[in-house]
Protein backbone atom coordinates (compact mmCIF):
# COMPACT_ATOMS: atom_id res chain seq x y z
CA UNK A 1 0.00 0.00 0.00
CA UNK A 2 3.13 2.27 0.57
CA UNK A 3 4.08 1.79 -2.99
CA UNK A 4 0.49 3.48 -4.21
CA UNK A 5 -0.84 6.35 -2.35
CA UNK A 6 -3.78 6.79 -4.40
CA UNK A 7 -5.03 3.43 -2.84
CA UNK A 8 -5.32 2.54 0.33
CA UNK A 9 -6.96 3.26 3.64
CA UNK A 10 -8.21 7.07 4.37
CA UNK A 11 -9.63 8.16 7.39
CA UNK A 12 -10.62 12.00 8.23
CA UNK A 13 -11.58 12.75 11.58
CA UNK A 14 -13.84 15.61 11.64
CA UNK A 15 -17.06 15.94 9.27
CA UNK A 16 -17.22 19.90 8.74
CA UNK A 17 -15.48 22.85 6.60
CA UNK A 18 -11.69 20.84 6.32
CA UNK A 19 -13.36 17.01 6.13
CA UNK A 20 -15.49 17.27 3.11
CA UNK A 21 -13.13 19.57 1.06
CA UNK A 22 -10.07 17.09 2.01
CA UNK A 23 -12.07 14.32 0.92
CA UNK A 24 -13.40 15.82 -2.45
CA UNK A 25 -10.11 16.86 -2.65
CA UNK A 26 -8.32 13.67 -2.39
CA UNK A 27 -11.06 11.94 -5.27
CA UNK A 28 -9.97 15.10 -7.02
CA UNK A 29 -6.76 14.27 -6.93
CA UNK A 30 -7.31 10.64 -8.12
CA UNK A 31 -7.89 8.61 -4.91
CA UNK A 32 -9.42 5.43 -5.20
CA UNK A 33 -8.82 3.78 -1.93
CA UNK A 34 -11.18 3.64 1.04
CA UNK A 35 -12.16 6.76 2.28
CA UNK A 36 -13.83 6.90 5.59
CA UNK A 37 -15.22 10.32 7.35
CA UNK A 38 -15.60 10.16 11.12
CA UNK A 39 -17.70 13.23 13.09
CA UNK A 40 -19.38 13.27 16.36
CA UNK A 41 -22.31 15.80 15.10
CA UNK A 42 -24.83 13.73 13.79
CA UNK A 43 -25.05 15.58 10.29
CA UNK A 44 -23.99 15.93 7.55
CA UNK A 45 -21.24 18.67 7.16
CA UNK A 46 -22.77 21.93 7.25
CA UNK A 47 -21.61 25.70 7.45
CA UNK A 48 -21.13 27.46 10.34
CA UNK A 49 -20.66 31.44 9.69
CA UNK A 50 -24.37 31.38 8.66
CA UNK A 51 -25.05 30.92 12.23
CA UNK A 52 -24.58 34.20 13.47
CA UNK A 53 -25.88 36.02 10.41
CA UNK A 54 -28.56 34.49 8.46
CA UNK A 55 -29.76 32.14 10.72
CA UNK A 56 -30.29 34.96 13.41
CA UNK A 57 -31.90 37.46 10.85
CA UNK A 58 -34.60 34.92 10.13
CA UNK A 59 -32.87 34.92 6.38
CA UNK A 60 -31.80 30.89 6.87
CA UNK A 61 -32.57 28.23 9.38
CA UNK A 62 -30.26 26.18 11.17
CA UNK A 63 -31.62 23.06 9.85
CA UNK A 64 -30.32 24.36 6.09
CA UNK A 65 -26.63 24.72 6.10
CA UNK A 66 -25.82 21.62 4.88
CA UNK A 67 -22.67 22.24 2.52
CA UNK A 68 -23.33 21.89 -0.82
CA UNK A 69 -20.38 18.98 -2.28
CA UNK A 70 -18.25 19.73 -5.18
CA UNK A 71 -17.87 16.31 -6.05
CA UNK A 72 -19.64 13.33 -4.47
CA UNK A 73 -16.59 11.85 -2.42
CA UNK A 74 -17.82 8.45 -2.16
CA UNK A 75 -16.55 8.20 1.48
CA UNK A 76 -18.31 5.98 4.08
CA UNK A 77 -19.37 8.77 6.75
CA UNK A 78 -19.43 7.61 10.61
CA UNK A 79 -21.67 10.15 11.99
CA UNK A 80 -22.47 10.91 15.31
CA UNK A 81 -19.65 9.04 16.74
CA UNK A 82 -16.34 10.28 18.41
CA UNK A 83 -13.27 9.58 18.19
CA UNK A 84 -11.77 8.55 21.22
CA UNK A 85 -7.83 8.09 20.32
CA UNK A 86 -5.18 7.49 17.88
CA UNK A 87 -2.73 4.68 17.91
CA UNK A 88 0.19 5.78 15.72
CA UNK A 89 1.69 2.37 16.04
CA UNK A 90 -0.89 0.19 15.06
CA UNK A 91 -2.19 2.98 12.90
CA UNK A 92 -6.12 3.16 14.22
CA UNK A 93 -8.34 5.72 15.49
CA UNK A 94 -10.41 4.22 18.33
CA UNK A 95 -13.92 5.14 18.73
CA UNK A 96 -16.56 5.62 21.17
CA UNK A 97 -18.52 3.30 20.37
CA UNK A 98 -15.83 0.69 20.60
CA UNK A 99 -14.99 -0.04 17.00
CA UNK A 100 -11.96 0.92 15.51
CA UNK A 101 -10.62 2.08 11.97
CA UNK A 102 -7.07 1.13 10.48
CA UNK A 103 -5.97 3.33 8.42
CA UNK A 104 -2.37 3.96 5.95
CA UNK A 105 -2.93 8.12 6.24
CA UNK A 106 -4.94 10.02 8.47
CA UNK A 107 -6.76 13.56 8.38
CA UNK A 108 -7.43 15.45 11.30
CA UNK A 109 -10.26 18.18 11.17
CA UNK A 110 -11.79 18.08 14.75
CA UNK A 111 -11.90 22.29 14.31
CA UNK A 112 -12.92 23.59 17.59
CA UNK A 113 -15.77 24.09 19.72
CA UNK A 114 -17.38 27.08 21.93
CA UNK A 115 -15.47 28.11 25.39
CA UNK A 116 -18.16 27.39 27.81
CA UNK A 117 -19.33 29.71 30.28
CA UNK A 118 -16.38 28.94 33.45
CA UNK A 119 -19.44 28.20 35.79
CA UNK A 120 -21.22 24.93 34.92
CA UNK A 121 -24.32 25.55 36.91
CA UNK A 122 -24.28 29.04 35.78
CA UNK A 123 -24.37 28.10 32.37
CA UNK A 124 -26.89 25.43 32.49
CA UNK A 125 -29.29 28.52 33.09
CA UNK A 126 -32.15 28.02 30.58
CA UNK A 127 -31.59 31.10 28.32
CA UNK A 128 -27.99 30.89 28.59
CA UNK A 129 -26.26 29.83 24.80
CA UNK A 130 -22.97 29.53 22.67
CA UNK A 131 -22.81 29.73 19.09
CA UNK A 132 -20.85 26.78 17.39
CA UNK A 133 -23.54 24.47 16.66
CA UNK A 134 -26.29 24.09 14.10
CA UNK A 135 -28.17 23.05 17.53
CA UNK A 136 -26.82 26.33 19.37
CA UNK A 137 -28.01 28.78 16.22
CA UNK A 138 -31.45 26.74 16.31
CA UNK A 139 -31.86 28.05 20.03
CA UNK A 140 -30.62 30.99 20.16
CA UNK A 141 -32.96 32.21 16.81
CA UNK A 142 -35.91 30.70 18.59
CA UNK A 143 -35.01 32.73 21.54
CA UNK A 144 -34.57 35.98 19.59
CA UNK A 145 -37.66 35.70 17.56
CA UNK A 146 -39.86 35.32 20.70
CA UNK A 147 -38.89 39.32 21.44
CA UNK A 148 -36.50 39.33 24.92
CA UNK A 149 -36.77 42.08 26.98
CA UNK A 150 -32.81 42.54 26.44
CA UNK A 151 -30.14 40.24 25.28
CA UNK A 152 -26.54 39.99 26.92
CA UNK A 153 -23.54 38.96 25.02
CA UNK A 154 -20.52 38.30 26.45
CA UNK A 155 -17.27 38.71 24.32
CA UNK A 156 -16.73 41.76 21.88
CA UNK A 157 -14.49 39.39 19.52
CA UNK A 158 -16.29 39.00 16.22
CA UNK A 159 -19.40 36.48 16.74
CA UNK A 160 -20.15 38.63 19.82
CA UNK A 161 -20.16 41.72 17.82
CA UNK A 162 -22.03 40.11 14.99
CA UNK A 163 -24.95 38.81 17.19
CA UNK A 164 -25.13 41.84 18.89
CA UNK A 165 -25.49 43.61 15.55
CA UNK A 166 -27.86 40.85 14.60
CA UNK A 167 -30.19 41.47 17.91
CA UNK A 168 -30.05 45.21 16.76
CA UNK A 169 -31.39 44.61 13.46
CA UNK A 170 -34.00 42.27 15.11
CA UNK A 171 -34.84 45.74 17.26
CA UNK A 172 -34.15 44.19 20.39
CA UNK A 173 -32.29 45.79 23.29
CA UNK A 174 -28.53 44.30 23.66
CA UNK A 175 -25.45 45.14 26.25
CA UNK A 176 -22.39 43.83 25.12
CA UNK A 177 -19.76 42.88 27.72
CA UNK A 178 -16.19 42.94 26.85
CA UNK A 179 -13.30 42.72 29.47
CA UNK A 180 -10.84 44.70 26.87
CA UNK A 181 -10.54 48.45 25.87
CA UNK A 182 -13.02 47.75 22.95
CA UNK A 183 -14.73 45.46 20.69
CA UNK A 184 -12.55 43.28 17.97
CA UNK A 185 -8.98 44.91 19.46
CA UNK A 186 -7.80 41.35 20.05
CA UNK A 187 -8.08 40.86 15.79
CA UNK A 188 -7.24 44.70 15.03
CA UNK A 189 -5.84 46.27 16.85
CA UNK A 190 -6.73 49.94 18.57
CA UNK A 191 -7.25 52.43 15.78
CA UNK A 192 -10.28 50.06 13.96
CA UNK A 193 -11.41 48.78 17.17
CA UNK A 194 -12.59 52.59 18.11
CA UNK A 195 -14.33 52.21 14.99
CA UNK A 196 -15.84 48.87 16.03
CA UNK A 197 -16.76 51.13 19.56
CA UNK A 198 -18.65 53.57 18.00
CA UNK A 199 -20.39 51.44 15.50
CA UNK A 200 -21.84 49.50 18.31
CA UNK A 201 -22.78 52.56 19.88
CA UNK A 202 -24.52 54.37 16.77
CA UNK A 203 -26.76 51.61 16.41
CA UNK A 204 -27.75 51.44 19.80
CA UNK A 205 -25.67 48.62 21.78
CA UNK A 206 -25.44 49.49 25.35
CA UNK A 207 -21.76 48.54 25.36
CA UNK A 208 -19.50 47.97 28.35
CA UNK A 209 -15.72 47.38 28.11
CA UNK A 210 -13.12 47.19 30.95
CA UNK A 211 -15.58 44.41 32.69
CA UNK A 212 -15.62 41.44 33.26
CA UNK A 213 -18.93 39.27 33.86
CA UNK A 214 -18.99 37.88 37.37
CA UNK A 215 -21.85 35.74 37.75
CA UNK A 216 -24.96 34.92 35.66
CA UNK A 217 -28.28 34.93 37.83
CA UNK A 218 -31.26 33.41 37.74
CA UNK A 219 -33.49 30.36 39.25
CA UNK A 220 -33.41 27.91 36.73
CA UNK A 221 -34.14 30.76 33.67
CA UNK A 222 -31.77 33.33 33.58
CA UNK A 223 -32.49 37.08 35.10
CA UNK A 224 -29.62 39.22 34.56
CA UNK A 225 -25.85 39.30 35.07
CA UNK A 226 -23.28 40.84 37.45
CA UNK A 227 -20.55 43.08 36.20
CA UNK A 228 -17.28 44.09 37.84
CA UNK A 229 -17.50 47.24 38.33
CA UNK A 230 -20.48 46.61 40.76
CA UNK A 231 -23.43 47.46 38.25
CA UNK A 232 -26.14 44.63 36.88
CA UNK A 233 -27.59 43.93 33.34
CA UNK A 234 -31.48 42.48 33.74
CA UNK A 235 -31.64 40.55 30.69
CA UNK A 236 -33.27 36.94 29.63
CA UNK A 237 -31.19 36.13 27.35
CA UNK A 238 -26.69 35.54 27.93
CA UNK A 239 -25.06 34.37 24.69
CA UNK A 240 -21.50 33.77 25.85
CA UNK A 241 -19.15 34.18 23.16
CA UNK A 242 -16.01 34.00 24.62
CA UNK A 243 -13.90 32.38 21.87
CA UNK A 244 -13.11 28.69 20.96
CA UNK A 245 -11.45 25.77 22.58
CA UNK A 246 -9.37 23.35 19.83
CA UNK A 247 -10.99 19.51 20.05
CA UNK A 248 -7.65 18.20 21.29
CA UNK A 249 -8.48 16.26 24.31
CA UNK A 250 -9.06 12.98 22.17
CA UNK A 251 -5.11 12.85 21.38
CA UNK A 252 -4.05 13.43 24.99
CA UNK A 253 -2.31 9.94 24.93
CA UNK A 254 -1.46 10.07 21.18
CA UNK A 255 1.83 11.02 21.00
CA UNK A 256 1.23 13.60 18.90
CA UNK A 257 2.06 17.66 19.28
CA UNK A 258 -1.72 18.59 20.45
CA UNK A 259 -2.13 21.32 22.89
CA UNK A 260 -4.57 24.19 24.07
CA UNK A 261 -3.48 26.12 20.67
CA UNK A 262 -4.16 23.39 18.18
CA UNK A 263 -2.16 20.40 16.64
CA UNK A 264 1.16 21.15 15.50
CA UNK A 265 2.12 20.12 11.72
CA UNK A 266 4.39 21.95 9.09
CA UNK A 267 3.87 23.43 5.89
CA UNK A 268 2.54 20.40 4.21
CA UNK A 269 -0.10 20.24 7.10
CA UNK A 270 1.73 16.51 7.94
CA UNK A 271 1.07 16.56 12.02
CA UNK A 272 5.02 16.51 14.37
CA UNK A 273 4.94 14.32 17.40
CA UNK A 274 5.06 15.81 20.99
CA UNK A 275 9.13 15.34 20.78
CA UNK A 276 9.07 17.69 16.99
CA UNK A 277 9.33 14.89 14.99
CA UNK A 278 7.43 15.07 11.90
CA UNK A 279 5.27 12.01 10.87
CA UNK A 280 4.39 11.40 7.40
CA UNK A 281 0.78 9.67 7.82
CA UNK A 282 -0.66 12.09 10.00
CA UNK A 283 -2.28 15.46 8.64
CA UNK A 284 -3.94 18.21 10.36
CA UNK A 285 -6.23 20.86 8.87
CA UNK A 286 -8.54 23.81 9.87
CA UNK A 287 -9.21 25.49 13.03
CA UNK A 288 -7.71 22.59 14.97
CA UNK A 289 -4.11 23.04 13.32
CA UNK A 290 -0.83 25.19 14.12
CA UNK A 291 1.73 25.63 11.31
CA UNK A 292 4.89 27.73 10.59
CA UNK A 293 4.52 30.50 8.17
CA UNK A 294 7.18 32.06 5.83
CA UNK A 295 5.61 35.49 5.81
CA UNK A 296 5.26 35.95 9.45
CA UNK A 297 8.87 34.89 10.68
CA UNK A 298 7.67 31.20 10.79
CA UNK A 299 5.55 31.74 13.40
CA UNK A 300 3.22 29.19 14.84
CA UNK A 301 -0.32 30.48 13.32
CA UNK A 302 -4.04 29.11 14.86
CA UNK A 303 -6.50 30.68 12.55
CA UNK A 304 -10.49 30.44 13.04
CA UNK A 305 -10.94 30.93 9.65
CA UNK A 306 -13.48 29.57 7.16
CA UNK A 307 -10.94 30.62 3.90
CA UNK A 308 -8.04 28.83 5.94
CA UNK A 309 -10.39 25.12 6.24
CA UNK A 310 -10.28 25.33 2.46
CA UNK A 311 -7.71 26.35 1.25
CA UNK A 312 -5.61 24.00 4.21
CA UNK A 313 -7.91 20.89 3.40
CA UNK A 314 -6.68 21.27 -0.39
CA UNK A 315 -3.10 21.21 0.33
CA UNK A 316 -3.30 18.32 3.11
CA UNK A 317 -4.97 16.09 0.12
CA UNK A 318 -2.85 16.48 -2.32
CA UNK A 319 -0.12 15.77 0.11
CA UNK A 320 -1.93 12.51 1.46
CA UNK A 321 -1.92 11.18 -2.03
CA UNK A 322 1.51 12.52 -3.59
CA UNK A 323 5.25 11.53 -2.55
CA UNK A 324 7.67 13.63 -1.26
CA UNK A 325 8.79 16.03 -3.97
CA UNK A 326 5.65 16.81 -5.81
CA UNK A 327 4.08 18.00 -2.32
CA UNK A 328 2.86 21.68 -1.95
CA UNK A 329 3.34 23.70 1.00
CA UNK A 330 0.15 25.30 2.66
CA UNK A 331 1.50 29.25 2.41
CA UNK A 332 -1.76 30.80 1.32
CA UNK A 333 -2.67 33.91 3.21
CA UNK A 334 -5.01 34.34 6.44
CA UNK A 335 -8.04 36.09 5.07
CA UNK A 336 -11.07 36.72 7.16
CA UNK A 337 -14.15 38.12 6.63
CA UNK A 338 -17.12 39.50 8.80
CA UNK A 339 -20.69 41.52 8.16
CA UNK A 340 -21.88 44.12 10.94
CA UNK A 341 -23.51 46.89 11.82
CA UNK A 342 -23.69 46.91 7.83
CA UNK A 343 -20.40 47.25 7.47
CA UNK A 344 -17.87 44.94 5.26
CA UNK A 345 -14.73 43.51 7.33
CA UNK A 346 -12.15 42.16 5.49
CA UNK A 347 -8.74 41.00 6.50
CA UNK A 348 -5.69 39.60 4.94
CA UNK A 349 -2.56 38.89 6.49
CA UNK A 350 -2.09 38.51 10.39
CA UNK A 351 -3.47 42.31 12.02
CA UNK A 352 -1.84 41.01 15.47
CA UNK A 353 1.83 40.66 13.59
CA UNK A 354 2.09 44.39 13.31
CA UNK A 355 3.66 47.16 15.14
CA UNK A 356 2.25 49.98 13.27
CA UNK A 357 -0.78 51.03 11.16
CA UNK A 358 -1.78 53.27 8.44
CA UNK A 359 -4.96 54.35 7.08
CA UNK A 360 -4.41 53.93 3.14
CA UNK A 361 -7.47 54.54 1.73
CA UNK A 362 -10.36 56.32 2.87
CA UNK A 363 -10.99 57.41 6.57
CA UNK A 364 -12.49 56.45 9.70
CA UNK A 365 -15.53 59.33 9.28
CA UNK A 366 -16.37 57.86 5.89
CA UNK A 367 -16.62 54.54 7.57
CA UNK A 368 -14.63 53.42 4.33
CA UNK A 369 -11.35 52.49 4.34
CA UNK A 370 -8.11 50.41 3.83
CA UNK A 371 -6.32 50.38 7.09
CA UNK A 372 -2.58 48.71 6.46
CA UNK A 373 -0.68 46.84 8.88
CA UNK A 374 3.20 46.64 9.26
CA UNK A 375 5.52 44.98 11.01
CA UNK A 376 9.41 46.33 11.56
CA UNK A 377 9.25 48.19 8.19
CA UNK A 378 7.22 45.77 6.32
CA UNK A 379 3.90 45.16 5.09
CA UNK A 380 2.08 42.56 7.24
CA UNK A 381 -1.57 42.40 6.92
CA UNK A 382 -4.75 45.00 5.38
CA UNK A 383 -7.71 45.48 6.88
CA UNK A 384 -11.28 46.90 4.88
CA UNK A 385 -14.21 48.35 5.89
CA UNK A 386 -16.33 48.19 2.79
CA UNK A 387 -13.69 48.71 0.41
CA UNK A 388 -13.18 44.29 -0.25
CA UNK A 389 -12.22 45.71 -4.21
CA UNK A 390 -9.12 47.11 -2.79
CA UNK A 391 -8.56 44.06 -0.60
CA UNK A 392 -6.02 42.06 -3.83
CA UNK A 393 -3.62 44.78 -3.94
CA UNK A 394 -2.88 44.67 -0.47
CA UNK A 395 -2.44 41.05 -0.40
CA UNK A 396 0.17 41.36 -3.53
CA UNK A 397 1.96 44.11 -0.90
CA UNK A 398 1.99 41.28 1.98
CA UNK A 399 3.29 38.44 -0.97
CA UNK A 400 5.63 40.39 -1.67
CA UNK A 401 7.25 41.57 1.88
CA UNK A 402 6.46 45.45 0.68
CA UNK A 403 8.14 48.44 2.32
CA UNK A 404 5.60 49.72 5.29
CA UNK A 405 4.17 52.24 5.30
CA UNK A 406 3.24 51.05 1.80
CA UNK A 407 4.19 53.45 -1.43
CA UNK A 408 1.73 55.00 -3.09
CA UNK A 409 -0.24 52.93 -5.94
CA UNK A 410 -4.08 53.14 -4.74
CA UNK A 411 -5.49 56.23 -6.39
CA UNK A 412 -7.64 57.44 -4.29
CA UNK A 413 -4.65 57.88 -1.24
CA UNK A 414 -5.61 59.44 1.63
CA UNK A 415 -4.17 62.16 3.68
CA UNK A 416 -3.14 59.78 6.48
CA UNK A 417 -1.48 57.21 4.46
CA UNK A 418 1.45 58.19 5.56
CA UNK A 419 1.11 58.91 9.28
CA UNK A 420 2.06 55.52 11.10
CA UNK A 421 0.29 54.79 14.29
CA UNK A 422 1.05 52.52 17.21
CA UNK A 423 -1.20 49.45 16.25
CA UNK A 424 -1.88 48.90 19.88
CA UNK A 425 -2.44 45.37 19.42
CA UNK A 426 -3.08 44.22 23.16
CA UNK A 427 -2.07 40.90 25.57
CA UNK A 428 -4.80 38.60 24.34
CA UNK A 429 -5.00 37.53 28.06
CA UNK A 430 -6.64 40.77 28.83
CA UNK A 431 -9.99 40.06 26.52
CA UNK A 432 -13.09 38.50 27.01
CA UNK A 433 -12.51 37.17 23.17
CA UNK A 434 -9.60 35.52 21.91
CA UNK A 435 -8.45 36.68 18.36
CA UNK A 436 -9.22 34.77 15.28
CA UNK A 437 -5.62 34.52 14.38
CA UNK A 438 -3.31 33.55 17.09
CA UNK A 439 0.47 33.36 16.80
CA UNK A 440 1.26 30.91 18.68
CA UNK A 441 5.26 31.12 18.79
CA UNK A 442 7.99 28.36 18.52
CA UNK A 443 7.39 27.11 21.57
CA UNK A 444 5.67 23.51 22.29
CA UNK A 445 2.42 23.30 24.39
CA UNK A 446 3.70 20.18 26.18
CA UNK A 447 6.85 19.67 27.98
CA UNK A 448 9.09 17.15 26.78
CA UNK A 449 9.25 13.02 28.99
CA UNK A 450 12.40 11.52 28.63
CA UNK A 451 11.79 8.43 26.85
CA UNK B 1 -35.61 16.02 -6.07
CA UNK B 2 -33.84 16.87 -2.98
CA UNK B 3 -33.31 20.95 -2.49
CA UNK B 4 -30.24 22.38 -3.26
CA UNK B 5 -27.68 24.33 -1.37
CA UNK B 6 -25.83 27.02 -1.62
CA UNK B 7 -22.28 28.47 -0.10
CA UNK B 8 -20.98 31.70 -1.01
CA UNK B 9 -17.00 32.12 -0.58
CA UNK B 10 -17.21 35.50 1.00
CA UNK B 11 -13.25 35.84 1.14
CA UNK B 12 -13.25 35.70 -2.20
CA UNK B 13 -16.98 37.85 -2.98
CA UNK B 14 -15.67 41.47 -3.68
CA UNK B 15 -19.19 42.63 -3.74
CA UNK B 16 -19.99 43.12 -7.48
CA UNK B 17 -23.64 42.19 -7.07
CA UNK B 18 -24.13 40.40 -10.51
CA UNK B 19 -25.33 37.83 -8.03
CA UNK B 20 -28.41 40.07 -6.77
CA UNK B 21 -29.26 41.25 -9.92
CA UNK B 22 -29.62 37.66 -11.27
CA UNK B 23 -31.36 36.33 -8.23
CA UNK B 24 -32.40 38.66 -5.76
CA UNK B 25 -34.45 36.27 -3.66
CA UNK B 26 -31.23 34.21 -3.12
CA UNK B 27 -28.91 37.02 -2.78
CA UNK B 28 -28.95 40.46 -0.89
CA UNK B 29 -26.30 42.87 0.00
CA UNK B 30 -26.40 43.94 3.28
CA UNK B 31 -25.09 47.57 3.49
CA UNK B 32 -22.89 48.67 0.91
CA UNK B 33 -20.74 45.62 0.20
CA UNK B 34 -21.83 42.62 2.79
CA UNK B 35 -23.43 39.82 0.89
CA UNK B 36 -26.10 37.62 2.66
CA UNK B 37 -28.05 34.97 1.21
CA UNK B 38 -30.05 32.06 1.47
CA UNK B 39 -28.66 28.76 2.00
CA UNK B 40 -31.72 26.75 0.75
CA UNK B 41 -31.94 27.33 -2.80
CA UNK B 42 -36.23 26.24 -4.02
CA UNK B 43 -36.38 24.67 -7.08
CA UNK B 44 -37.77 27.87 -8.38
CA UNK B 45 -34.40 29.66 -8.22
CA UNK B 46 -32.40 26.78 -9.18
CA UNK B 47 -31.62 28.29 -12.67
CA UNK B 48 -31.49 31.64 -11.34
CA UNK B 49 -28.41 30.71 -9.00
CA UNK B 50 -26.60 29.12 -11.52
CA UNK B 51 -26.50 32.01 -13.64
CA UNK B 52 -25.26 33.84 -10.56
CA UNK B 53 -22.61 31.40 -10.36
CA UNK B 54 -21.64 31.57 -13.83
CA UNK B 55 -21.63 35.30 -13.27
CA UNK B 56 -19.73 36.20 -10.62
CA UNK B 57 -16.26 37.69 -11.44
CA UNK B 58 -14.29 35.77 -8.83
CA UNK B 59 -16.48 32.57 -9.05
CA UNK B 60 -17.31 32.44 -5.22
CA UNK B 61 -20.58 30.60 -5.56
CA UNK B 62 -21.15 27.28 -5.41
CA UNK B 63 -24.78 25.41 -5.89
CA UNK B 64 -25.01 21.58 -5.06
CA UNK B 65 -26.38 19.12 -3.64
CA UNK B 66 -25.84 17.85 0.83
CA UNK B 67 -23.81 15.19 0.97
CA UNK B 68 -25.67 11.99 0.74
CA UNK B 69 -24.01 10.55 3.96
CA UNK B 70 -25.82 6.79 3.58
CA UNK B 71 -28.48 5.24 5.54
CA UNK B 72 -30.16 8.40 7.91
C1 LIG C 1 -20.98 31.49 14.62
C2 LIG C 1 -19.76 31.39 13.75
C3 LIG C 1 -19.50 32.39 12.80
C4 LIG C 1 -18.38 32.33 11.99
N1 LIG C 1 -18.18 33.33 11.09
C5 LIG C 1 -17.06 33.30 10.31
C6 LIG C 1 -16.82 34.36 9.39
O1 LIG C 1 -17.60 35.31 9.26
N2 LIG C 1 -15.68 34.31 8.64
C7 LIG C 1 -14.77 33.27 8.75
O2 LIG C 1 -13.74 33.28 8.06
N3 LIG C 1 -14.99 32.25 9.63
C8 LIG C 1 -16.11 32.25 10.40
N4 LIG C 1 -16.33 31.23 11.29
C9 LIG C 1 -15.31 30.16 11.43
C10 LIG C 1 -15.51 28.97 10.48
O3 LIG C 1 -16.81 28.48 10.59
C11 LIG C 1 -14.50 27.91 10.84
O4 LIG C 1 -13.23 28.42 10.50
C12 LIG C 1 -14.72 26.57 10.13
O5 LIG C 1 -15.93 25.99 10.55
C13 LIG C 1 -13.57 25.62 10.40
O6 LIG C 1 -13.85 24.37 9.86
P1 LIG C 1 -13.18 23.05 10.43
O7 LIG C 1 -13.71 21.95 9.55
O8 LIG C 1 -11.73 23.22 10.56
O9 LIG C 1 -13.70 22.87 11.92
P2 LIG C 1 -15.17 22.75 12.52
O10 LIG C 1 -16.15 23.43 11.66
O11 LIG C 1 -15.06 23.16 13.94
O12 LIG C 1 -15.49 21.19 12.44
C14 LIG C 1 -14.88 20.21 13.23
C15 LIG C 1 -15.83 19.02 13.31
O13 LIG C 1 -15.18 17.93 13.96
C16 LIG C 1 -16.04 17.39 14.94
N5 LIG C 1 -15.24 16.71 15.98
C17 LIG C 1 -14.53 17.30 16.98
N6 LIG C 1 -13.92 16.37 17.75
C18 LIG C 1 -14.26 15.17 17.21
C19 LIG C 1 -13.94 13.82 17.56
N7 LIG C 1 -13.13 13.51 18.60
N8 LIG C 1 -14.48 12.81 16.81
C20 LIG C 1 -15.29 13.11 15.76
N9 LIG C 1 -15.61 14.36 15.37
C21 LIG C 1 -15.11 15.38 16.09
C22 LIG C 1 -16.79 18.59 15.45
O14 LIG C 1 -17.97 18.25 16.14
C23 LIG C 1 -17.07 19.33 14.13
O15 LIG C 1 -18.20 18.82 13.50
C24 LIG C 1 -17.46 31.24 12.11
C25 LIG C 1 -17.72 30.24 13.06
C26 LIG C 1 -18.85 30.30 13.86
C27 LIG C 1 -19.10 29.22 14.87
S1 LIG D 1 -21.46 38.09 -7.79
FE1 LIG D 1 -19.82 37.06 -6.67
S2 LIG D 1 -18.47 38.72 -6.01
FE2 LIG D 1 -20.40 39.62 -6.59
S3 LIG D 1 -21.55 39.78 -4.69
FE3 LIG D 1 -22.15 37.90 -5.68
S4 LIG D 1 -20.81 36.39 -4.80
FE4 LIG D 1 -19.89 38.36 -4.38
Amino acid sequence: MAGDLKDGLIVIVGASLAGLRAAEALREEGFTGSLTVVGDEPHAPYDRPPLSKQVLLGQATADTLELPMRRDPDAEWRLGVRATGVDLLAKRVLLADGDSLPYDRLLIATGTRARPWPNPEEGALDGVFTLRTREDGAGLAERLAARPERVLVIGGGFTGSEIASACRELGLAVTVAERGPAPLVGALGGTLSKLAAVMQRNHGVDLRTGVTVTALNGNGAFTGAQLSDGSRVEADVCVVALGAIRNVEWLAESGLAAGPRGIACDAGCRAFTMYGIVTDDVFVAGDVSRFPHPLFGYQMLSLEHWGNAVEQAAVAAHNMVNPGPLQRPHLALPVFWSTQFGLNIKSVGVPTYSDHVVIAQGSLEARRLAMVYGYQGRVTAAVTVDMAKALDYYRHLIETAAPFPPPPGAQDRAIAADIAIPSAVPDPSVLSHGPTVALTGHLPDRRLTVV
Amino acid sequence: MVEMRTVVDLTRCQGYAQCVFLAPEVFELHGEEGLLYATAVPDDQVERVRQAAAACPVQAILLGEEVSTGGR
